[in-house]
């Protein structure tokens, strides 16, 4: 039973807070000058000439500007992110012609590794600022964009399906405008998933900030100021001392990152969450209670958000009296149908010279690329393996004995922030075969980077077993074998399809920079798909390029259809339990 | 009849699918109703009759597939109706404060700020909110939440306020409660509304609010009893003629093919008997729950009146009609004018044990019930017994919709399996002859 808490009395809503500045407030406006002078010094750097290959120097000195660029880079990239997906999911869920394109499209998209796009995305973005440095840095924005935003979207536009019929009829009865709507409703519902989809997209542009910001395209050798570029530096020099200062400030970065903007921003999401009843431990956050409390923030609020919001919703309010009669506009129609024949027209397009690549395949080509997948296949199925084989035991003993998940569970957090790409470098160090060739690298990299996944949706699925079942495995006397056969397996089924599924897809991402690696002044390279890629987009083979992806695409998309979805199915219908 | 204009007046307005194949399934057929000043209108209905949906196009939130919906006398496709809708489930919005979600139906009028806030205080004041304007929906009570739903349709003062069941997701004493307080408000003229429309399975509730009650029948939905409940306020829900009216109400939803003649009153309307033979639907009751109920009619003399049965058990009829229906289709109980009567097989099966139970059962499903046998004969036709379950389901969709046809097979699957006619195997989609 919950006992209702009455509010303060009517009257203290009119009150504002009393103002005053604490030592809180000061620390964010210091925040807020560092990075207003940080945005200047790269605004200088960008508009500056033309210059692909920086020299990047790798002393420990040059890390903290160097981490400003990459944060910076990432913070662009993330912020094209959210809108492309607002946009993208708004017209997906509304728009019933357009989302049968838009969603399998979606799918498509999601499985193209970030390296395909490279080549493309680079010569397109230098072809428009020829004489700027803006291109270049635009250019690899767009490639930690391309890595990031698909599942953004995906979630943004699978909130909108969920909102509940009667939030939607409680809306459209009360009038709410389009802008009411948004802010009241489909942000506020989308809210937890795009949080927690924002944070694995993140993750995801750490993993491949080394390739973004350091690359050989045809002639030239493209170099950005960065992290990445540092850690790859690092690597190619054989420079161990400094592979471990760019490593220790990637951690630091991501841990300060996970602590001053994750932590915060999940505690304030959490009152979105779609409950009727208030759950029992609310994630707690000391930033965001310093945010809150913040007397400048407050007065901001009350004199500067509230009267803006006030300010557009009487715009939108004026607007809706006046279009009251709601017709569709002629001209959208068309320009939808124009839009969509053009998509169409661009899809056969691409099919055709696809096929036209497929059909000119040399009989070398050919071979390399069947031997290429049948290697990488084999590797990714390794890693899942491997993966599972250590992390279900070990997220099981951690998930079923509360007093061992108070102490794993922050250590695994933080082994995992850390994007296998960067410890690869070290990884390599140790593992460099006899012959010079990569040897088991590529495995341990994907291991690497795909174990997380498994181990935390394990220790989840134990977690979530219900004490009653667990009861009567022990009244009946359960040997280990029927415990794990009737009980664990079964438990935490749907939560190791969960993370089998994202661990599977980024093996393959991994496979890319696992194959392919510049390293003591050498390219190593393992036979795979992954390497294929990278090769090709190195040398900027197009078709090549184009034959490889679509294969690794296709072979993405085929098991995500016939393998994961028939388990997840099967997991939601016949071992879901019930609460 | 009034004298005033009716608020909201309907032509004819039906709800139909039409499926692929051309296929048409009404789920309402054509409908008149109207919606006067200063009245409180309830309608009544089973469930899958249809009640939401007749709900949804008077305010305008579905479109009915024919038909017109009249506000004020005009067309309402061409003008935005006052209206605000109670829901069952509350749809407050969590992450908006009490206030805040009384005040969003404003904001999206244009009311500014100050004003806003002072009509939204008001009105939480009105319905015994004040002090929980900070709080969020989800630190309240079911009782308090819907307090809330009241607010905020209340502050835009509605031409008409709609409510879709709006006690049910309550508990007893919490919605007693929140109705009296509802009729206080509506008698002493504290409520800043013209007309009530209520969408409610409670037999009494209507009796005890409204001052119209129409009956909805369903499979299509259509209207069954149309009358005027002119008894004075407060009401006596233990006087005669409340109970009357309770008893008439009863009998119109138990006997769903003859038509009643309301209890006398000059609102009386009569639906159109006309309407095209249907497939039989099969009451959504379990076997446990049907030779439940025959071993307490046995208990009370094998005999007893709807009324009193469903007071003594403390069920909601929506609850209690099923398993009524189930006896009634297998021929264990007969009813009549309200009367439940246990009949010679009822009292077999309630006493015998439970393999003669599934024998007793068995036969009186494939006796009366068409598709239980349909499939029975299906699966014989078979050489091996075995068809998948899409079979089935192709042929119900084309006398339901969707949901219903879904429904109907795994009530059917229900039953076949308890009377072991067949078997059903979840995990391939396949029923099977039961062996032997």
């Amino acid at each position: 039973m919950i006992k209702p808490t009455p509010g303060p009395a009517a009257a203290s809503i009119f009150e504002e807070r009393r103002p005053g500045a604490s030592w809180a407030d000061l620390l964010m406006v210091g925040f807020g000058l560092a990075l207003f002078y940080g945005i200047l010094t790269l605004a200088r750097t960008w508009l500056g000439p033309f210059t692909p290959n920086v020299v990047i120097s790798v002393h420990p000195s040059a890390l903290p500007g160097y981490t400003a660029y990459s944060l910076l880079r990432m913070a662009v990239a993330y912020v094209l992110s959210i809108g492309f997906s607002l946009v993208y999911g708004y017209v997906a869920a509304y728009y019933p012609k357009a989302e049968r394109l838009m969603i399998p499209l979606l799918d498509i998209m999601q499985s193209i590794p970030v390296l395909s796009f490279l080549p493309g995305v680079m010569l397109a973005m230098i072809a428009l600022f020829p004489h700027s440095q803006i291109g270049v840095e635009l250019g690899a924005i767009l490639l930690i964009f391309t890595g990031q935003v698909w599942n953004i979207a995906f979630s943004f536009y699978a909130s909108l399906k969920a909102i509940p019929t009667e939030l939607r009829e409680a809306a459209r009865i009360y009038r709410f405008n389009a802008w009411q709507r948004l802010i009241r409703l489909e942000l506020p519902f989308s809210a937890l998933g795009l949080v927690w989809n924002s944070m694995v997209s993140v993750a995801t542009g750490w993993f491949f900030l080394m390739v973004c910001e350091m690359f050989p395209l045809g002639k030239t050798d493209f170099r950005l100021p960065g992290l990445g570029s540092y850690l790859q530096t690092a690597a190619s020099d054989g420079n161990t001392a400094a592979i471990l200062w760019g490593l220790l400030a990637m951690v630091s970065v991501i841990v300060l990152i996970d602590q001053l903007i994750w932590r915060p921003v999940i505690a304030w999401a959490d009152k979105f969450k779609f409950e009727q009843v208030e759950g029992t431990d609310a994630p707690q956050s000391a930033v965001l209670d310093l945010v809150q409390r913040s007397p400048t923030l407050a007065w901001l609020r009350l004199h500067a958000v509230t009267p803006l919001g006030e300010r557009l919703n009487q715009a939108f309010c004026r607007r809706a009296e006046q279009h009251r009669p709601r017709q569709p506009s002629r001209w959208a129609g068309w320009l939808g149908w124009l839009l969509g024949a053009a998509l169409i027209a661009a899809a056969a397009w691409a099919l055709v010279h696809v096929a036209v690549q497929f059909a000119s395949l040399d009989r070398g080509t050919a071979s390399d690329i069947l031997r290429g997948t049948g290697a990488t296949l084999l590797r990714v199925f390794c890693a899942l393996a491997l993966g599972a084989a250590w992390a279900i035991p070990a997220g099981v003993a951690i998930g079923s004995s509360p007093r061992l998940a108070r102490i794993a569970q922050p250590i695994v957090q933080v082994a995992a922030s850390v994007p296998a790409t960067a410890l690869f470098p070290v990884v390599l160090m140790f593992l460099i075969g006899p012959n010079g060739g990569l040897g088991v690298a590529p495995l341990v990299l994907m291991l690497l980077g795909t174990q997380w996944y498994i181990l935390f949706n394990v220790i989840a699925g134990a977690m979530g077993i219900p004490s009653d079942l667990k009861e009567v495995a022990r009244v009946f006397r359960f040997g280990r074998l029927d415990r794990w056969r009737l009980l664990i397996l079964p438990g935490i089924f749907p939560y190791l399809v969960t993370g089998m599924v994202t661990a599977a897809g980024g093996a393959w991402n991994a496979s890319i920079v696992a194959e392919y690696f510049h390293f003591k002044g050498r390219t190593l390279q393992a036979t795979g798909l992954g390497s294929l890629i990278s090769a090709a987009a190195d040398a900027g083979d197009f078709n090549r390029l184009l034959i490889a992806t679509v294969v690794l695409a296709s072979i993405v998309v085929v098991t995500n259809r016939l393998v994961w979805r028939r388990l997840y199915r099967i997991a939601e219908t016949r071992f879901r339990l019930e609460t | 009849m009034p004298a005033a204009e009716p608020i909201v007046e309907t032509h004819e307005i039906e709800k139909y699918y039409v499926q692929p194949e051309g296929n048409r399934i009404e789920v309402i057929s054509p409908t008149n109703l109207a919606i006067y000043p200063e009245k409180i209108f309830a309608l009544l209905g089973p469930s899958g009759s249809g009640k939401s949906t007749l709900l949804r196009m008077l305010t305008g939130l579905v479109p009915p597939s024919a038909g017109e919906v009249h506000w004020h006398r005009g067309p309402a496709a061409e003008q935005q109706a006052n209206v605000s809708i109670v829901f069952q489930n509350f749809a407050l919005f969590p992450w908006l404060t009490v206030l805040e979600n009384v005040e969003a139906p404003l904001a999206a009028r244009g009311v500014g700020e100050v004003d806003r806030r002072k009509r939204a205080l008001k009105i939480l004041d009105t319905v015994g909110l004040d002090g929980f304007e900070t709080a969020y929906p989800k630190e309240l009570s079911g009782g308090m939440k819907q307090r809330v739903g009241f607010a905020r349709a209340l502050v835009v003062e509605p031409d008409v306020l709609f409510m879709d069941e709006p006690f049910s997701a309550l508990d007893v004493l919490t919605a007693e409660n929140l109705r009296g307080e509802l009729l206080e408000l509506w008698t002493s003229r504290k409520m800043p509304a013209r007309a009530i429309f209520l969408v409610t399975h409670n037999i009494e509730e209507a009796v005890l609010l409204a001052d119209r009650v129409v009956v909805l029948g369903r499979n299509p939905g259509r209207i069954r009893a149309d009358f005027e409940v002119d008894l004075p306020r407060p009401r006596d829900r233990k006087s005669r003629r409340f109970l009357e009216f309770v008893d008439h109400i009863y009998k119109v939803l138990t006997q769903p093919d003859v038509e009643h003649a309301p209890p006398a009153g000059p609102g009386a309307r009569q639906a159109a008997a006309a309407r095209t033979a249907a497939y039989q639907m099969i009451p959504h009751a379990r076997p446990g729950g049907i030779a439940g109920l025959l071993e307490i009619l046995i208990d009370r003399g094998g005999k007893d009146d709807l009324y009193s049965l469903a007071d003594e058990l403390v069920m909601e009829v929506s609850d209690l009609l099923p398993i009524i229906e189930g006896c009634s289709l297998l021929g264990f109980i007969r009813v009549q004018e309200g009367d439940v009567e246990i009949t010679e097989q009822g009292k077999t099966f309630a006493e015998a044990d439970i393999q003669d139970r599934k024998n007793l059962f068995r036969e009186a499903a494939l006796q009366h019930v068409t598709l239980l046998r349909q499939i029975y004969n299906s699966l014989r036709a078979k050489a091996d017994g075995t068809l998948p379950d899409d079979f089935f389901s192709d042929i119900l969709d084309e006398h339901f919709s969707a949901a219903e046809a879904e429904a109907q097979l795994q009530t059917a699957i229900h039953w076949g399996r308890y009377a072991e006619v067949f078997d059903y195997d979840a995990k391939s989609g396949r029923l099977h002859l039961t062996a032997g």
